[in-house]
């Protein structure tokens, strides 16, 4: 259950981003969530309707991107849709292969006013 | 940060004060309209800095710091109580040892006569940096020394929390299904090495091992495998080795 540690990360960069920003509230968020990340979207949803509660981010609307796998093989240089971490290359079915896109787990932007 | 130990960050990575204050009066000053504020900051940035600065602590006092983890009953404090005893003498060492509850860990590692600290997290299921910059502050480790931080027994949500180690180390007892690797892979992933453990019970158990070898490649091609047991002491000379050559080993850049 470490979706609420990174619930709870989530908050405190919310809280600073609109400190600086000078805002009251905050109307929207958008968070970047790989497929390949550690993270499980229904732990991560239970966690959130808990943890946001009286804070900033109470009445946020919660936009998730979920970014899709994406691999390098270092062998044959293929480029291709990564589902699991081990799956192989489609092209050479080598496992050398270098994760280009998928890992991401960050607050990418906020709508305060 | 810390959403486990509830402190406050120290101040000297990320500041929750604000950088000014307004009155009151402000707020109606300005017009109320939505402003898009672009963010771009992973969400484990503040765990990342307090591992960055760990590791800088580490290399500057030359502490080879090693995070242990795998599931529970792996054979972690084991391996551990083995190695102190085995390499007294050879290598200093120091141990912070993390579970929800109990100091049972900590009192095994210091009967063997090495510095340990215990981390009880609660209901906490992984150590965070901000854990161990506190620990490590408490223990002081020596120079030149080999700090094992062994991890809460937990197969997934140790692997997103960069605790400043040097390397990681991942175990897997023969006890276990020889898929795991598949079934947790951020895990096998994010470590460096691979210990397979208890394979005094390879007659007796159907652990395929080259298969586990396979699949824990399959998810990390870099990972170095090696396999031991703590019982009949096979294979853990390798495992001693492994460790002087990182002590020795020149710092990489």
């Amino acid at each position: 259950m470490h979706e609420l540690s990174i619930v709870m990360s989530i908050i405190d960069i919310a809280q600073q981003q609109a400190k600086s920003a000078d805002a009251e509230t905050i109307d929207e968020i958008e968070i970047d969530i790989g497929c390949l990340s550690t993270v499980q979207m229904e732990a991560f949803d239970f966690a959130w309707e808990q943890a946001v509660k009286e804070t900033i981010l109470d009445n946020a609307i919660k936009k998730i991107n979920r970014i899709k796998g994406k691999a390098r093989c270092l062998d044959c240089d293929a480029s291709f849709p990564l589902e699991n971490i081990y799956d192989a290359c489609p092209k050479c079915g080598q496992h050398l292969i270098d994760i280009v896109e998928g890992k991401e787990l960050r607050v990418k932007s906020l709508i305060v006013s | 940060m810390c959403a486990t130990c509830g402190c406050d960050t120290d101040g000297n990575v990320t500041m929750h004060e604000p950088g000014h204050h307004h009155d009151h009066n402000d707020h109606h000053s300005h017009d109320h309209q939505k402003k898009v504020v672009a963010v771009e900051k992973d969400v484990l940035n503040e765990n990342n800095l307090l591992a960055e600065r760990n590791r800088g602590y580490f290399e500057a006092k030359n502490i080879l710091a090693l995070n242990l983890v795998s599931s529970p009953g792996s054979g972690k404090t084991s391996l551990l109580e083995r190695t102190l005893k085995d390499m007294k003498g050879e290598l200093e060492f120091a141990v912070i040892e993390g579970d929800q509850q109990t100091t049972n860990d900590a009192d095994r590692i210091h009967a063997t006569g090495t510095k340990v600290v215990q981390i009880n997290t609660g209901k906490g299921c992984h150590l965070d940096a901000h854990m161990v910059l506190h620990a490590v502050q408490g223990m002081k480790p020596k120079n030149d020394s080999v700090l094992f931080i062994e991890n809460v027994g937990n197969l997934v949500c140790p692997a997103m929390f960069d605790l400043g180690e040097k390397e990681r180390v991942v175990i897997i007892s023969v006890t276990e299904g020889d898929d795991k690797p598949l079934k947790y892979p951020d895990m096998f992933y994010s470590s460096t090495l691979c210990i397979i453990n208890k394979t005094d019970l390879l007659p007796y158990v159907p652990f395929d091992i080259e298969k586990v070898k396979a699949n824990a490649k399959k998810v990390n091609h870099k990972l170095e495998i090696i396999e031991l047991s703590c019982t009949n002491g096979e294979g853990l000379q390798i495992w001693y080795d492994w460790l002087k050559s990182k002590v020795l080993a020149p710092e990489t850049v």
